[in-house]
């Protein structure tokens, strides 16, 4: 085998190994870009997709980006996001943008539960004057319960307390 | 959201985007194709790399370069058709990357049997490695066959962790023999040996991500706040604890630090990921640099490794000290001389690493033959087996299925790291194989295994619902999503 054969293989075997690395991020890269929808909308409708979606389609969505991102660095220790922590949707999250958050089995809602012990318009919170969080039960059947008790009037939320709709638990997390 | 975490945020242009999506959502691509093509560049790679060392080496092709070249196709072909039928939805890239990786270390192992003499102890090893990525293949048909549903290991959560346990304490009760080299992390029945702590990673994965699913609201929430970090209650502290103590006993006791750093990393990373708490790896890092410490200047096997690490090259000293190892220091000569694009397969020096060139060194050798550029491409194919581990554990719907996801990659990266950190001198060596480049059957095996169940979870993640996107008709609700539907913690909240 002559020297120069041996480089042109040499280095031709590193091209190739190269050029399988460069295909296989052509492949994630057409993967991001064309099922990700199709993954998306099979995987989280019933979860978190749903929220997105009709946070979109409700009026007050028009500036959330900056007007949104201005409210939360000046009010540090607000919650910016609601959690599930416990029930078929555990580990959902909403970002929080000042905008109303309805909770029930209607899949309008923002949060829709997957939960039999909801009632179709369950519950909202929303910010009030003060721009203190609050929630309020919608007139459900098997009740809202912050912490042990359960709603009658509007109350304040605090962070890190949980809020139970049937076998969900949801909080608010800074 | 600003880490990398468990929970699904959703911005609205992502809402908007999946509304778009959700018109072709019936028609969603399983990239099987895709797959198929990259598993044929996958075989031609290490094929081309036989020709390369048999023309470098002999002047001609390899005689056995058809039969292994289709060997190695078929075996390919055949898991490739196991997904196609069992796993219709997988990710497209995670078999033809594995199948790279071994098959480049089957020609890297094929190699350096060819130099014969030159390397001590030079038992003919290619063939033997064959038989085993067989044998990994056929566990690998067999998991993504048997294995319908991941969900179906959260039941044994306690059960593997028993199973676990005594895979891991296993090897510290065989006799240990001179070959080991200080390490006790075989168990041998006659000529057979099985180094357990590879199939041990894996199961003890499934059992923290089911235990951590369960718990892992009561480690991120029941904390108070203290300068900064999350405290833990004393008995959430429980866990952490027990795994500290486990590897730290096996260091003590089969002397092994890349196990120990494996499985204590291993946990650290899963509970970061379920309980989004940054005090968790302040606490793990703490506590396994303190355990190191103790550990290394009581141990003298640990303490050789240091002292390698701390300085390579007193070992080719006129007087070297006592307690040094020269391992590390013909590596590094061997990467050295390898430069920016390496001597070219088969015309390296890779025999002049003394000990185990085809095991724990093998990426010694591929630093030699194939440069700085050959061994950063190979770490791409690694970061982006983890990568697409990584991206499984975040289409998955189910927490146990993400943080089982989440664990298994970052078992098999921190692996990686390891081997990886250890040859390059980075960090103290430790005696674990670089997975699926190195020689070593029980590794292969369960590195196959490892990569199936990850190809099971992004089946599932990645598989459209069988209903149509438009409604969601509210009964057929929990069956389609059940995300942890026998999560054992559920009907805590049903107060109502």
């Amino acid at each position: 085998m002559s020297d120069l054969t041996l480089t042109v293989m040499r280095l031709g075997f590193l091209a190739v190994l190269w050029l399988f690395v460069i295909v296989a991020v052509q492949v994630i890269r057409s993967d991001l870009f064309t099922t990700k929808g199709a993954t998306r909308s099979s995987g989280q409708r019933g979860a978190s997709a749903a929220p997105a979606a009709s946070g979109a389609g409700r009026a007050p969505q028009g500036q959330p980006g900056a007007t949104a991102q201005q409210q939360s660095r000046q009010r540090r220790g607000q919650p910016t996001h609601l959690v599930v922590t416990q029930g078929s949707l555990a580990g959902t999250t909403v970002a929080l943008h000042g905008q109303t958050v309805t909770l029930g089995r209607a899949h309008d809602s923002t949060i829709v539960l997957d939960d039999d012990y909801a009632s179709s318009r369950h519950a909202r919170i929303y910010p009030d004057q003060a721009g203190q969080w609050t929630v309020e039960d919608l007139g459900s059947t098997n009740g809202t319960y912050l912490d042990r008790q359960r709603l009658t009037t509007p109350t304040p939320l605090q962070i890190g307390v949980p809020i139970r709709i049937g076998r969900t638990v949801i909080e608010l997390r800074k | 959201m600003s880490t990398f975490d468990v929970s699904s945020g959703r911005t609205p242009t992502t809402g908007r985007r999946r509304a778009v999506g959700r018109s072709s959502a019936g028609d969603a691509p399983n990239r099987r194709n895709t797959e198929l093509l990259m598993l044929g560049f996958a075989v031609l790679v290490p094929i081309l790399a036989y020709a390369n060392v048999g023309l470098a080496m002999d002047g001609s092709l390899p005689a056995g370069m058809l039969s292994y070249g289709l060997g190695l196709g078929a075996l390919a072909l055949v898991a490739h058709l196991a997904v196609r039928r069992f796993a219709p939805y997988a990710d497209p890239l995670l078999l033809p990357l594995a199948t790279l990786l071994n098959g480049l270390g089957l020609v890297m192992i094929w190699r350096l049997d060819k130099a014969g003499k030159l390397l001590i102890k030079n038992f003919p090893a290619a063939a033997n490695q064959l038989m085993w990525s067989g044998i990994g293949l056929a566990v690998f048909i067999g998991v993504v066959w048997l294995l319908k549903d991941h969900r179906i290991l959260q039941r044994y959560t306690y059960i593997s962790m028993v199973v676990a346990l005594v895979l891991l304490a296993a090897p510290a009760f065989f006799p240990s023999r001179k070959e080991d080299f200080g390490a006790k992390i075989w168990i041998r029945i006659g000529s057979f040996s099985v180094q357990p702590g590879e199939f041990a990673k894996i199961i003890l994965t499934v059992f923290f991500a089911g235990f951590l699913m369960v718990k892992k609201d009561a480690l991120a929430l029941a904390s108070r706040k203290f300068m900064g970090l999350y405290l833990p209650r004393g008995r959430d502290l429980g866990p952490i604890v027990v795994v500290w103590l486990l590897s730290i006993l096996i260091l003590v006791f089969e002397t092994d630090l890349g196990s120990s750093f494996l499985f204590f990393g291993l946990f650290v990373v899963m509970l970061y990921v379920a309980t989004e708490r940054t005090s968790w790896i302040v606490f793990g890092l703490v506590m396994s640099l303190g355990g190191a410490a103790v550990v290394a200047s009581t141990e003298s096997h640990v303490k050789t490794r240091i002292n390698a690490w701390l300085d390579p090259m007193a070992a080719f000293a006129p007087k070297p000290p006592p307690q040094s190892s020269e391992q590390i220091g013909q590596t590094l000569m061997s990467l050295g001389s390898g430069g920016t694009v390496g001597t070219g397969l088969g015309q390296g020096r890779s025999w002049l690493i003394q000990f185990a060139a085809k095991s724990d060194f093998i990426l010694g050798s591929f630093g030699e033959e194939l440069g700085l550029t050959g061994l950063m491409a190979l770490f791409m194919v690694y970061g982006l087996v983890v990568q697409r581990g990584l991206r499984t554990a975040l289409a998955a719907r189910d927490p146990f299925g993400k943080l089982l996801a989440v664990g298994l990659s970052s078992a098999f990266a921190l692996q990686v790291f390891v081997v990886a950190g250890g040859v390059t001198g980075l960090i103290p060596l430790t005696g674990m194989t670089m997975p699926f480049l190195a020689q070593g059957g029980s590794s292969v095996v369960a590195n196959w295994a490892l990569i199936a169940i990850l190809l099971k979870i992004s089946d599932t993640a990645r598989r459209p619902a069988v209903e149509p996107a438009a409604a969601i008709p509210e009964p057929a609700g929990p069956e389609r999503y059940g995300p942890g539907s026998g999560a054992p913690d559920q009907s805590r909240g049903a107060s109502s």
